[in-house]
């Protein structure tokens, strides 16, 4: 059943991941790479992993409707109402990317994987809260201040008023 | 349902992922290859942590990274790209080739 | 729904969820035509059969299959909730991590009406699409800050153990902040009443406007339900789960359920409806500082 289960998954993420290219519709692409995720989240699920699968689902969902708003401002065929393709060296990125999955998945089998150590606790989300706010405290750290330098740097980025300038008119900033 | 069962599928990932960043030209579609790329990552991180070391979280602490990881990239790419597309009506990878060596 | 934790779930529980929550929708259903619109018990059936008979209208080149899987999926995940969420001791699905289950069904609601506004290829429909999803980025954080409120008051993000946290006293007397942000995005992840600026009239009806036949039937039943399962959630995290006198433990919670429920729908006649930027504004400046002064008021008293 969850041989089944994963087998079913791994062909829903990696198609759904090749749909996105494949696909004309930038809406289409931005829901097929959703999809992709959606079903890595439940194959993490199949792993015990119950936060983190959950927490891909939550997360990626969210993440793609953003996704979807820049799709559609940027893109020049967001409906793929006019078919039409946008890319370059597509030939050698094939077989780039080919060569790299062959060579992945000799390493796969080729590697010898050492045992498994130790065994999966009872509550995995508990162990995990509990790492990262004892040993693993400096990651969680480091990525918090990379979250902060991303909202400051990314709002500077995009905004073309800056920090201090409103509207004429509207000392206040209200709208 | 094993290891290897899931490195391939974190591969096949991995790969398709590459595929869409080498070869799209749009800098939109190429972010989607690249979180598709940590798509696989956390395929494999997941699968090293129940098949190799369940004991420690450690594989678990990979994976919120990749997680993190994947929001931030996607933050700042659209920043860079609003950016880039103010100032020069750009939103293709072949027309913003500035720090090409 | 289902037996005491630990046992395998009973088929006639799966069976028995969607209908229960169909009952609990239609009754949401019959209350707001009762408190707004005069209609009797029998309104939301004679509109039901209505919209079930009614031919579908259809736009220029649309993308039916996302539209369609937009206004599929606001009920699916609406169902999808519910499977999570406890009736007397035990639900029908039990992952340890229920609470963010839930919230990530609730959010599937912004792929339902960004796919269902763009889906159809109109103009109003897409605009109502953009207002939630804007919308949505309003209200997700103070949302998510009093779910996790709640979480760390019971040590568990585990529904079932949330409301036995509370033997002593309800979350909602001594988190009263996160209780009221979690009623207030109830509504807004609904886009109901003050909030329902996605499908307002100023737009012809956003998301909706081009919504019609069996479409505009599931469209509208899903986000019914939605409310419902918000309201119903609301009983084992803030409530005190199946918890009271003299009655059982699931009589006690349909009965809180009903009581948010009713205050969720008679909210829809008496307040203007929200612009989703005013209402992003307040969010951000009010709403966010306010939950985290409750969650941090909370952590101190845990930790105590």
């Amino acid at each position: 059943m969850q041989t089944v289960a994963f087998w079913v998954l791994a062909v829903g993420a990696v198609g759904f991941g090749v749909a996105v290219f494949v696909v004309d519709s930038m809406a289409r692409a931005t829901f097929a790479l959703l999809a992709s995720f959606l079903c890595v989240g439940v194959e993490l699920l199949l792993l015990d992993l119950d936060y983190l699968g959950v927490l891909v689902i939550l997360m990626m969902i969210m993440e793609m409707l953003v996704m979807a708003v820049f799709m559609i401002m940027y893109m020049m065929n967001p409906g793929g109402l006019m078919p039409m393709t946008m890319v370059h060296n597509k030939r050698g990125a094939l077989a780039i990317s080919g060569s790299v999955f062959a060579a992945l998945a000799a390493g796969v089998f080729l590697t010898p994987w050492p045992e498994r150590r130790g065994s999966v606790p009872a509550d995995p989300t508990f162990s995990v809260g509990e790492s990262i706010m004892g040993p693993k405290m400096l990651v969680m750290m480091v990525i918090g201040i990379a979250i902060l330098a991303t909202m400051v740097a990314s709002v500077v980025l995009a905004t073309d008023r800056g920090r201090y300038d409103r509207p004429p008119g509207r000392a206040d900033g209200a709208k | 349902m094993s290891l290897q069962t899931f490195l391939l599928l974190a591969a096949a990932l991995f790969s398709v992922g590459l595929y869409g960043a080498l070869s799209q030209q749009s800098i939109v579609m190429l972010m989607m290859g690249l979180e598709l790329m940590i798509n696989g990552l956390l395929v494999a991180g997941a699968a090293f942590w129940f098949y190799v070391s369940p004991g420690t979280a450690d594989g678990q602490v990979l994976v919120l990274v990749a997680v993190t990881v994947m929001a931030l990239e996607m933050a700042m790419g659209f920043a860079v790209v609003t950016a880039l597309f103010r100032a020069r009506d750009v939103d293709v990878t072949d027309d913003a080739g500035d720090l090409k060596g | 729904m289902g037996g005491p934790v630990g046992d395998p779930t009973p088929v006639w529980a799966v069976v028995a969820l969607p209908l229960v929550l169909a009952a609990l929708t239609y009754s949401a259903a019959a209350m707001d035509s009762a408190f707004h619109s005069g209609g009797g018990f029998v309104a939301p059936l004679r509109e039901g059969v209505r919209l079930v008979v009614q031919q579908r209208r259809r736009t220029l080149a649309p993308d039916a299959l996302l539209a369609r899987i937009g206004v599929i999926s606001l009920p699916a995940a609406a169902l999808l909730a519910a499977t999570v969420i406890p009736l007397d001791g035990g639900s029908v699905w039990e992952p340890p991590v229920s609470v963010v289950w839930f919230n990530a069904m609730e959010v599937v609601a912004w792929g339902s009406l960004w796919l269902a506004g763009w889906g159809v290829n109109s103009a109003f429909p897409l605009i109502g699409g953009y207002r939630f999803v804007a919308q949505g980025l309003a209200y997700e954080l103070p949302h998510m800050f009093a779910l996790i409120t709640a979480g760390l008051g019971a040590g568990s993000l585990d529904l079932t153990e949330v409301a036995a946290a509370q033997d002593g006293l309800w979350f909602a007397v001594w988190m009263p902040v996160a209780f009221a942000v979690y009623l207030l995005s109830a509504v807004a992840m609904t886009f109901w009443g003050p909030m329902s600026h996605p499908v307002a009239d100023d737009a012809a009806g956003g998301v909706a406007a081009e919504l019609s036949g069996p479409d505009r039937l599931l469209f509208f039943a899903g986000r019914l339900a939605l409310l419902t399962v918000a309201a119903a959630a609301a009983v084992p995290l803030f409530l005190g789960g199946g918890a009271g006198p003299w009655l059982p433990g699931w009589a006690w919670s349909l009965i809180k359920t009903y009581a948010v429920l009713a205050l969720l729908v008679w909210v829809r006649g008496g307040f203007p409806v929200l612009r989703m930027d005013r209402f992003m504004t307040a969010a951000w400046m009010v709403l966010i500082p306010a939950t985290l002064l409750q969650a941090l008021v909370v952590g101190i008293v845990v930790v105590n």
